[in-house]
């Protein structure tokens, strides 16, 4: 892994006419040749951020380069850097599909490449489309083609803004095995996905952002075992009252109908996890476990965890 | 300079306009016969002649400038506006090209349209009338100069509008009325001398009197002043199209 990284925003501000402050100084080093996830609510500035630096919305302070090559001064050696697949499906209804891949090539300031565009057409199960036209196709081939559009001009930076938002589960895993074969060849790219489970599945590393700042940037391995805090339910065979008053070390949440109690725990403590003198003191209360669930936290719960934190 | 964006753009915009090769050549060619019709025929045949020239003639290079006027306007306004009505526009803005490209494709394949239109409507009266061209050099200068500046200003147009109905408004309220109170139909000898006086501040009767001059070697206004104001035309146009890029103006947020 190189050192300078292949994105790096500085202090990267950007406020709305209507003085609506969309970025408040946004710093993102993004290291060549890995997968991040941009996380954040509704409104966070995801889309402002990726926009910004490609080149869609102007910033109003601070710097980006890419590659660089800053993305205003230079932002012919930028922009040739990235493709963009972006969230709102926007394609031209009359035109076909090789037709507006091939398009997009050109727009990049790429020659012809008729054997590449197959092979992004190919890859993306639209090579028996090509000659549809735009308006003919599903929802799912029109994100098809976004993503072949942005990938025909052999782009090393790839923004994908919410890509899986509303797509049906084989794209959902024709796009990952996409994803997988760019970071084979060492394409740079930055996804924000509303779906926690695929950056915790498929990112190298997790930014969160909110209300245009960025919360935290950290390896997921990292970030999971930081929080690597599992729970315990376990559910009673008879609803009790109350927590007998030899468990009140442990900590028990009683669910309100009395029919089971939750036991938090940490499986990185030198303690060990507490879980089995926990049910020798149960049987001991003469209390008849019915079922045990036990539940791992997840990149979501980390993530409302903070976005919470940020706005206390 | 990203010379596959412009041949990509232009090739773009061409293709839409083959796509509807009929109707984009067919509208023009009909309405074009129907003023020849109309104009030519039925009041032509009692006014014998206009400054030596017969009536029928002489409304041919008013026809064509007409045409190619509202076309390139139309085509051009549509090109650009179409993408940021769907929203494709975020490509374009994203890619590696600069404000000069973007127009070059677009106004360049705009301005093809209309040229190609232009040719058409001449080819269709000459069926209609007999003339010969006087300067056809010059005549393809003012054919051309018109198309490219009528292009632009058409993309300016698009660029500013935001809704379909402002799309149509400027050639509406605007390029129609001033074209036909421009002189395509008549000579400005003819109308009373105040209107005379009036008429002179309307650009479109130098396009139209240079134009008409590269005909049939006269001119209401003389030529040099004709070219002298398609070229400050095509100058406002292009400084408006730079300061639009400049400053994102209705496209960038």
């Amino acid at each position: 892994m190189t050192s300078t990284p292949i994105v790096d925003v500085r202090d990267l501000r950007k406020v709305y006419d209507d003085g609506f402050e969309a970025l408040k100084g946004v710093n993102l080093s993004i290291r060549s040749g890995e997968i991040l996830a941009l996380l954040g609510p509704n409104g966070a500035g995801k889309t402002t951020l990726i926009s910004t630096l490609c080149g869609i919305t102007s910033p109003t302070g601070g710097h980006a380069l890419v590659g660089g090559h800053d993305i205003i001064t230079g932002y012919r050696g930028a922009r040739a850097m990235i493709g963009l697949v972006p969230q709102e499906v926007a394609l031209e209804p009359f035109e076909k599909v090789i037709n507006t891949v091939r398009f997009s090539r050109g727009l990049f300031g790429q020659s012809r490449n008729e054997a590449l565009v197959e092979q992004v057409l190919r890859q993306l199960s639209l090579w028996d489309k090509r000659h549809n036209k735009l308006k003919e196709l599903s929802g799912g081939m029109k994100r098809r083609v976004l993503i072949a559009k942005a990938l025909v001009h052999e782009p090393k930076v790839l923004f994908l803004d919410e890509p899986t938002a509303g797509v049906d589960v084989e794209l959902r895993r024709d796009m990952w095995q996409v994803v997988e074969g760019l970071r084979a060849q060492g394409v740079t790219i930055i996804l924000t996905t509303h779906y926690i489970e695929e950056a915790e599945a498929i990112a190298d590393r997790i930014a969160v952002i909110n209300k245009g700042e960025i919360l935290l940037v950290e390896d997921k391995a990292a970030l999971m075992q930081r929080m690597a805090h599992k729970t315990l339910r376990i559910d009673l065979a008879d609803p009790i009252h109350a927590v007998p008053d030899s468990l009140h070390d442990y900590g028990l949440e009683l669910a309100p109908d009395g029919r089971s109690v939750t036991y938090h725990y940490d499986t990185q403590g030198g303690n060990g996890t507490g879980i089995t003198r926990l049910i020798q003191s149960l049987a001991a209360e003469g209390l008849h476990l019915r079922d045990i669930h036990t539940q791992q936290s997840s990149l979501e719960e980390i993530f409302v965890g903070l976005v919470k934190e940020g706005a206390e | 300079m990203n010379l596959y964006a412009i041949r990509a753009i232009y090739v773009f915009e061409m293709k839409r306009f083959f796509r509807t090769l009929m109707e984009s050549l067919l509208s023009p060619v009909i309405s074009t016969s129907l003023y020849f019709v109309v104009f030519g025929s039925a009041i032509g045949s009692r006014i014998d002649q206009v400054e030596g020239v017969t009536y029928g003639a002489f409304i041919v290079p008013g026809l064509i400038m007409l045409s190619v006027m509202t076309q390139a306007i139309s085509n051009a306004s549509f090109g650009i506006y179409f993408p940021k009505f769907i929203g494709t526009v975020y490509e374009l803005l994203s890619a590696p090209v600069n404000f000069f490209e973007i127009v070059l494709g677009y106004v360049g394949a705009a301005a093809t349209k209309s040229l190609m239109i232009g040719v058409v409507i001449l080819l269709t009266a000459g069926f209609f009338v007999d003339m010969d061209i006087q300067h056809p050099w010059a005549m393809l200068a003012f054919l051309v100069l018109t198309c490219l500046s009528f292009s632009l200003f058409g993309f300016i147009i698009g660029i500013w509008a935001e809704n379909f109905q402002q799309l149509q408004i400027i050639p509406l309220l605007v390029i129609t009325p001033l074209v036909f109170l421009g002189g395509s139909f008549y000579s400005i000898s003819m109308l009373p001398p105040l209107w005379q006086t009036l008429t002179l501040f309307n650009p479109v009767v130098y396009l139209i009197s240079g134009f008409r001059w590269s005909f049939f070697g006269q001119a209401d206004v003389p030529v040099g002043l004709s070219l002298l104001a398609i070229a400050g035309f095509t100058g406002i146009c292009l400084a408006l199209v730079w300061l639009i890029f400049r400053t994102g103006y209705r496209i960038k947020e």
